[in-house]
């Protein structure tokens, strides 16, 4: 457990753990602002269509389940809750309820991305939803987008944005489980809690950051066109 | 480190190129100084592939009827030569080179914030490139740079997939060297390098690594998007699915201004250091130079906009974008006259960067003011997609940014490798250079106000004579980019020993030896002074 020497944590272009913290920490910001306009890009499109196109967004909606979208919601808002807890037990530097945290954690992001993928995504598959791949509504689809006098293409649109959009999410989310299982490793090697806990405090803000994404995307394509 | 000998300089005995040898060295180093070298080689690669790209466009334009090349070739070629020149030659250019090589030794660091992830860039730079490489190999591109949609989604069967898919790697090259040279300049300055202390191309590389960050990502989803769409065949973009065509441009040129001035501002950087070394004198009006950097950055994400005045944008929203642009001109203004006042009273020698920054005020001032026309939306109905606008990019672009790559290349030079490059070689090059690119570049001006359309292999017998002019021209441009790669070459094993400060200038860069040892600095400098104290004007040329 009791790592090297502190001078061995800085690498050799800081003068001090201090400017090295510094750095990482300005860095992983500035990486985030680019993780705003890549995913603004999107928002923004988003927002032109949804205006153009209130109907089909809103018939595009109600083919979504609710249900796996709220269940997601407490998935990721409990999960940043472990994440902080993670982060704080490495500042305090206490090793076994780091693991525990960052584990609990995992477990919840990766219980997301199986769900979509699995379940909610392979739904949508099989009632042929998903545009490019097989988009031919039917039945209660069919009715609901007929209710709402939308086009066919104009409801592919909306489904496409829901598409990309979470993907690109659940993609970003693989990314933080990867991230997570590195941090076990080394957690359970003893890194993190000399002092050296600024990579925990990294993809921490990372994580955060995913969610909160979700916290938008959640509203934006559950639960628009008067569904509450 | 610099020995008393003023006579006969000496290499220092252990420097970054010779502590160790051998591809690993090279292939896994994190030295800031190595990896601009593996920068240099590959943009250097990518400008003679755009090059050639450019040589036979200018070949098959000698003749109205087109001399040598189907239309659609010529298509592939434009859009090629376009592509690579942007994004694989000039935006790299001069943040990656001089920008990896001068920035941490500029402000007295030991290497940048994040070496690995330094390096990391590079890689993603290559597969990035290498996957372009592989579109224009397979069939190639034929939808101008600009990959306007329908066409490049819907209309085309050319590979777009890859070459959308290079851009995106290669994207996040840039977005990452943005960031590492951002937290550089932030958290990595020597102590006493305030702000206020920084030479003024620390500043533009600062205000083009922000555009870097900003930009960059927005460029990166929409190729995404390009891409889902072609693989799907879905309506992003199409409007008989409902798809906007226009969200595209607008997506695309909210990067694509930006995109211009990280071509442009590391250059004027580059400029400013040149001006001030070669006149011996502070930069007049630093802070507004430097203000002028940032606003260039700030403003220049709000005038996309121009780019689209004949595409169905209303009215008022071109109003906006004109009165913007025209904002935009006036940072840039600034530091042209700043740069000028420098000059005056200076004590001004001619040496050869000093001639690529006499070149790059000129023509830069060309290309901004014919800016100013496009920007003026009555002018641009007529002038929109001719040759005029060819002409205006290319004055700033290659008059512009690659007079100030050229120049920085030469200035840091003796820094980079400890040896001179022949002085009388490289002004000549520098005067053909400027000769060949006007008259290259000049008669596209009368062309496009005649009424010359761009991205037509064939056009009217009477634009031949202007046409011939500029492919002539562009034979004497050619000659004149070939010297400097023959010189310099040769100088790498037989130049001059350079000494530590050749120039005699002023800055961080050159208190320590030529080449600098791997951490740059035996110990960590101090700075006690603002930056280009040149004092009384004697004390020039005492070397
Ligand atoms: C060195 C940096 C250069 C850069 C960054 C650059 C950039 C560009 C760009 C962005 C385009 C527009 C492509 C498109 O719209 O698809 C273009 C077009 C063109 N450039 Fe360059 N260029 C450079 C050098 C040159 C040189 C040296 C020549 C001539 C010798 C040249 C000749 C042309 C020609 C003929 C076109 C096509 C015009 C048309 O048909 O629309 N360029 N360049
Ligand atoms: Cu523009």
């Amino acid at each position: 457990m009791p790592e090297g020497p502190a001078p061995a944590l800085v690498a050799e272009q800081f003068d001090d753990i201090i400017q090295q913290r510094d750095a990482a920490s300005f860095g992983m910001w500035i990486f985030l602002a680019t993780e705003i306009l890549f995913f603004g890009g999107l928002f923004a499109s988003y927002a032109l269509y949804r205006s153009l196109y209130p109907a089909a967004f809103a018939a595009g909606s109600h083919l979504l389940k609710v249900a796996y979208g709220a269940s997601y919601t407490v998935m990721l808002i409990c999960s940043s809750l472990t994440m902080a807890m993670a982060v704080r037990s490495a500042q305090l530097g206490r090793r076994k309820p780091l693991i525990g945290f960052l584990v609990l954690t995992l477990l919840l992001g990766a219980a997301f991305v199986i769900i979509k993928l699995r379940w909610e995504w392979y739904g949508d598959y099989l009632e042929h939803l998903v545009p490019g791949v097989s988009f031919a509504p039917q039945g209660e689809a069919l009715e609901v987008i007929r209710r709402f006098g939308a086009p066919l293409s104009h409801v592919a649109l909306f489904m496409i944005f829901y598409f990309v959009m979470t993907g690109i999410h659940a993609l970003h989310m693989v990314v933080g489980v990867g991230l997570l299982t590195f941090l076990i490793i080394m957690a359970y090697r003893g890194r993190f809690v000399s002092g050296d806990f600024n990579t925990v405090e990294m993809v921490g803000l990372y994580w955060h950051f995913v969610d909160i994404v979700w916290i938008f995307l959640f509203p934006l394509l559950y639960l628009i066109g008067g569904r509450y | 480190m610099s020995t008393a000998t003023v006579e006969v300089p000496a290499l220092p005995e252990v420097h970054y190129l010779n502590v160790n040898y051998g591809w690993r060295s090279w292939l896994f180093t994190t030295d800031h100084k190595r990896i601009a070298w593996l920068y240099l080689v590959s943009i250097t690669f990518f400008f003679v592939v755009g090059g050639v790209a450019a040589t036979l466009m200018r070949l098959n334009l000698i003749e109205p009827q087109g001399s040598l090349v189907e239309p659609a070739t010529y298509n592939k070629l434009f859009t090629v030569h376009g592509l690579i020149m942007i994004f694989f030659f000039l935006a790299p250019a001069v943040p990656t080179v001089l920008g990896n090589f001068a920035i941490p030794i500029v402000i007295g660091a030991r290497d940048v914030a994040f070496p690995k992830l330094n390096l990391l860039s590079w890689y993603l730079f290559i597969a990035g490139g290498g996957v372009f490489l592989y579109a224009v190999i397979s069939g190639g591109v034929d939808t101008g740079w600009t990959f306007y949609t329908p066409l490049s989604t819907t209309y085309v069967n050319t590979n777009v997939l890859s070459a959308a898919m290079g851009i995106f790697i290669s994207g996040f090259s840039s977005i990452l060297t943005g960031l590492n040279f951002a937290v550089t300049i932030h958290k990595m300055r020597a102590p006493g390098m305030t702000w206020f202390r920084l030479p003024l191309f620390i500043w533009s590389m600062y205000a083009a690594s922000l555009i870097f960050i900003l930009a960059m990502p927005v460029i990166a989803i929409t190729m995404v998007l390009i891409m889902l769409e072609r693989i799907f065949h879905v309506g992003i973009f199409d409007p008989a699915l409902g798809g906007d065509p226009i969200l595209f441009q607008h997506l695309f040129w909210f990067f694509g201004h930006p995109e211009v001035y990280i071509l442009i501002l590391p250059s004027m950087g580059v400029i400013s250091e040149l001006v001030a070394a070669f006149s011996r004198r502070r930069v007049f009006g630093y802070s507004f130079v430097a203000f002028s950097s940032v606003a260039i950055a700030v403003i220049s994400f709000l005038v996309w906009g121009h780019h689209m005045f004949v595409s169905g944008q209303s009215i008022y929203a071109g109003l906006v974008f004109s009165a913007l642009s025209f904002a935009v001109a006036i940072p840039s203004a600034v530091k042209v006259f700043n740069w000028t006042a420098t000059m005056y009273q200076g004590s001004v020698s001619y040496d050869a960067p000093m001639l690529y920054a006499l070149g790059f005020i000129g023509l830069f001032t060309i290309g901004g003011l014919t800016g100013l026309f496009l920007a003026s939306m009555a002018a641009d109905i007529h002038l929109h997609d001719t040759y005029f606008v060819i002409a205006h990019f290319h004055y700033i672009m290659v008059g512009g940014a690659v007079m100030g790559y050229l120049g920085g290349l030469h200035y840091w030079w003796p820094k980079m490798t400890g040896r001179l490059y022949p002085e009388t070689w490289a002004r000549l090059s520098a005067l053909i250079i400027f000769v060949g690119f006007n008259l290259t570049f000049g008669p596209q001006f009368i062309l496009g106000y005649l009424g010359m359309p761009r991205r037509y292999a064939v056009y009217p017998p009477e634009f031949q004579a202007l046409n011939v002019l500029s492919s002539a021209g562009a034979s004497i441009l050619a000659v004149g980019y070939v010297i400097p790669l023959i010189y310099m070459i040769w100088s790498l094993r037989y130049g001059p020993i350079a000494g530590p400060n050749p120039w005699g200038a002023k800055g961080l860069e050159w208190e320590t030896s030529s080449p600098p040892p791997t951490h740059n600095f035996h110990e960590t400098p101090i700075v006690t002074e603002e930056a280009y104290a040149y004092g009384a004007r004697q004390e020039a040329h005492v070397a």
